[in-house]
């Protein structure tokens, strides 16, 4: 008798080990993006809203970043450059963090004497939420702190449900979310694009101070029409750059500016497709991975992979549920058999 | 040889277990008492000055030891109830049926701390009621399904655990009536840990481009699965092992000899799934040069000696193999996981790096001395351990 379950449950693990071969073949293996276990990508949302970011009309003047800070009562940040005891310290944020929701950064390259330049050049970066279209952050919180909107999709963040745990800063592909380690009662903290501010009809605060347009409010689609217009334009032509929001309705009509176009924009707008889709899209001149942007990614969001198999799985608790039936079944009559369930 | 054992005739079963006895207070007792007071310490300050006064943990690595050792390792250690429930319970191998209540009871604490651990890690630990009510829940959450699951299976041990309790304190009536419902915890025992410890695996399936091809694939969450299943193996046989020579008891050769078998195919299975599954993912270069080779590496190379060491029939039956074998196969274990939640981790826009503080670490080595202090009363006070005098020996 032991030696038939013996050698059943030596073909068990056998068959075991094939069927999951197979499995592996299936999912890992199936070309993409049609995965045995991945569920649609979302669409964007109805009336998203976002952010271009044009790295060539960035002068790197930082006042969306003062701007940034008062509009979200944000703390200042002190660099490492600044001795401690200096009591006219600035606010010199070099990345995001708990206290800092958008920082401009620059890419340097030889001696850096020409703007939007790879080789011997230089060219800045905006950095904040991209309010994803797919987010991983929202897939991954188990308490719905961190929310995307239906109809604006802006991703933000809910400290009185938060619980800590910090699994939106681990997933989140582009390190946004920031968590204040130094507090004993810390929060996540992350750009919500001045939600509290567009519900007043005014700018988010980067946009709204932007003196060149390199900041721009809008729509993603229009936004992306318009990233659309500026990919294709050719060195040494003029364009007209709108400011504040591309339609001319959030914050009031503003005035653009006409500006020669120096250096061919790159054809790619970030944001457009990486990862299903960011509502914050950016243009530039210097390829986006001198940017400190992760471009050897697929088209389509993480949360389609995990959500995935964790659907395919748990589908309406059938599959454990049948498990569950053929256990108590097994159990029950096993531990009549042995007297002594413990 | 018959599947069942001697208590099958045995007209009262609670006699099968006995307290070991002997002293308490033994200097091993007290040296784990003193690693428990120095993290009770830390504990302090990290509650009064925050995550970062005590430990290196940043937003590049949000996650430390205290998540991927105190909870990812340490519920695998704590997977030993669950595979001799499945084997004993399920498969009805009741020859394996002295070693349940010991396995149960390690499960018991590995899940228990686990917890505990998780605690000290929340950022803000006062919101995590919020885990369990519905108004909160986010169903596509894979920590949310954890969560609720390790829950559920905590108090699922600690009924599976209770006749220990109820039969040292007389409470003969209770366990009878518990007896006659205890199948159907048995049977969510097995359910509940082939659920999440699965998904520890799908947990880091999101990470995407931010796990090193090494680990990342779809099949995480069957990696998980088979190495709770490997690391339940092997604690129950590297317990045994050592209990048998700690507390000067004879050793259960034959039903190790047995589940060394198992073990062995366990870790057959997963060696072999692993390199199949970076062929088909086309990543088998990865091996040499990706985030993380070295460690890939040290993983391989403790699973192929867990394998080898009892790879011979004979070598089962001897313990010093055995003990080899567990320890190799425990360790592969350990790295395998924390090279999924730590090692293979490429965080966005660095630098970023991450080594455990001394803080950080006394607190992770103070839950596991808890687990100790814990494991070291409850064997000598409760009848946890299979009585000697029996048939069994």
């Amino acid at each position: 008798m032991s030696v038939s379950r013996r050698n059943f449950l030596k073909r068990a693990v056998k068959g075991g080990a094939a069927a999951a071969a197979a499995a592996c073949t299936t999912v890992a293996g199936a070309p993409e993006p049609a995965n045995a276990l991945q569920r649609e990508p979302k669409p964007l949302a109805p009336e998203a809203v976002g952010l271009l970011y044009d790295s060539t009309l960035c002068i790197g003047c930082k006042a969306c970043m003062s701007a940034c800070k008062e509009s979200n009562h944000m703390p200042q940040e002190v660099g490492p450059d600044q001795p401690w005891n200096d009591t006219r310290q600035w606010d010199t944020p070099v990345e995001l963090s708990a206290k800092t929701l958008n920082v401009i950064k620059v890419y340097t390259d030889g001696n850096a004497t020409q703007k939007d330049h790879e080789k011997d050049g230089f060219a800045f970066l905006k950095r904040q939420c991209l309010h994803c279209t797919d987010p991983s952050c929202v897939s991954v919180c188990p308490v719905s702190a961190m929310t995307k909107d239906k109809t604006s999709g802006i991703v933000s963040h809910n400290p009185d449900a938060c619980i800590g745990c910090r699994y939106c800063v681990l997933s989140c592909p582009f390190g946004v979310p920031k968590y204040d380690y130094n507090d004993a009662f810390g929060q996540i903290h992350k750009c919500q694009l001045c939600k509290h501010k567009l519900a007043e009809n005014q700018l988010p605060g980067c946009a709204d101070v932007c003196p060149t347009g390199a900041t721009l409010f809008g729509k993603t689609p229009d936004l992306l029409a318009e990233a659309k217009r500026r990919t294709a334009l050719k060195p040494g032509e003029y364009a007209h750059y709108p400011r504040g929001d591309i339609n001319g309705h959030v914050g009031g009509a503003r005035d653009g500016h006409e500006k020669r176009v120096e250096v061919a924009y790159q054809s790619h707008i970030y944001g457009e497709r990486e990862l299903g889709g960011t509502q914050c899209l950016s243009v530039s001149a210097v390829p986006f991975d001198k940017l400190n942007l992760p471009t050897n990614v697929p088209e389509y969001g993480y949360p389609t992979l995990s959500e995935g198999i964790q659907h395919t799985l748990y589908a309406g608790m059938v599959g454990p549920a049948a498990v569950l039936g053929g256990l108590v079944y097994f159990a029950h009559r096993n531990t009549k058999d042995q007297h002594d369930p413990d | 040889m018959t599947s069942l054992a001697s208590h099958d005739t045995a007209p009262s079963a609670h006699h099968d277990h006995a307290p070991v006895g002997g002293r308490l207070i033994t200097v091993p007792f007290l040296i784990a008492l003193a690693f428990v007071a120095i993290a009770g310490f830390i504990l302090v300050q990290r509650f009064a000055h925050g995550i970062g006064a005590v430990s290196n943990l940043s937003d590049g690595y949000p996650w430390g030891i205290w998540v991927a050792i105190d909870v990812v390792i340490g519920s695998a250690f704590g997977c030993a109830g669950y595979v001799m429930a499945l084997l004993v319970y399920i498969l009805n191998r009741g020859e394996y049926h002295a070693m349940v209540r010991p396995a149960v009871m390690a499960s018991l604490f590995g899940y228990g701390l686990a917890g505990a651990a998780v605690l000290v890690d929340l950022g803000r630990y006062w919101n995590f009621y919020h885990m369990m009510m519905p108004s909160y829940a986010q169903p596509n959450s894979v920590m949310l399904e954890v969560g609720l699951c390790v829950a559920t299976y905590t108090i699922v041990l600690i009924l599976e655990f209770a006749p220990a309790f109820l039969e040292r304190f007389g409470m003969h009536d209770a366990r009878r009536k518990l007896s006659k419902i205890l199948f159907f915890f048995i049977a969510l025992g097995v359910l509940l840990p082939t659920m999440h410890q699965s998904s520890l695996g799908t947990m880091m399936v999101i990470l995407g481009h931010k796990l090193s091809p090494l680990w990342q694939t779809q099949m995480l969450p069957v990696f998980f699965l088979t190495t709770a299943v490997l690391m339940g193996f092997a604690i129950v046989v590297w317990e045994s092992v050592l209990s048998a020579l700690g507390f000067r008891r004879p050793m259960e050769t034959a039903e190790l000899a047995r589940l060394s078998g198992l073990m062995v195919y366990a870790g057959l299975a997963f060696v072999v799934l692993r390199f199949v599954d970076l062929a088909v993912r086309g990543q088998l270069g990865a091996m040499f040069g990706a985030h993380g080779t070295v460690m890939f590496w040290v993983e391989t190379l403790l699973m192929i000696g867990g394998i080898a060491a009892i790879l011979p029939v004979a070598s089962r039956r001897r313990g010093k193999a055995l003990f080899v074998s567990s320890s190799l196969f425990l360790a592969g274990g350990i790295v395998y996981r924390l090279n999924v939640y730590i090692v293979g981790l490429i965080p966005a826009v660095g630098p970023w790096t991450y080594f455990p503080s001394l803080s950080e670490i006394l607190i992770t080595v103070g839950i596991f001395s808890l687990e100790v202090v814990l494991y070291l009363v409850f064997v000598k006070k409760l009848p946890v351990m299979h009585a000697v005098s029996t048939k069994h020996g």
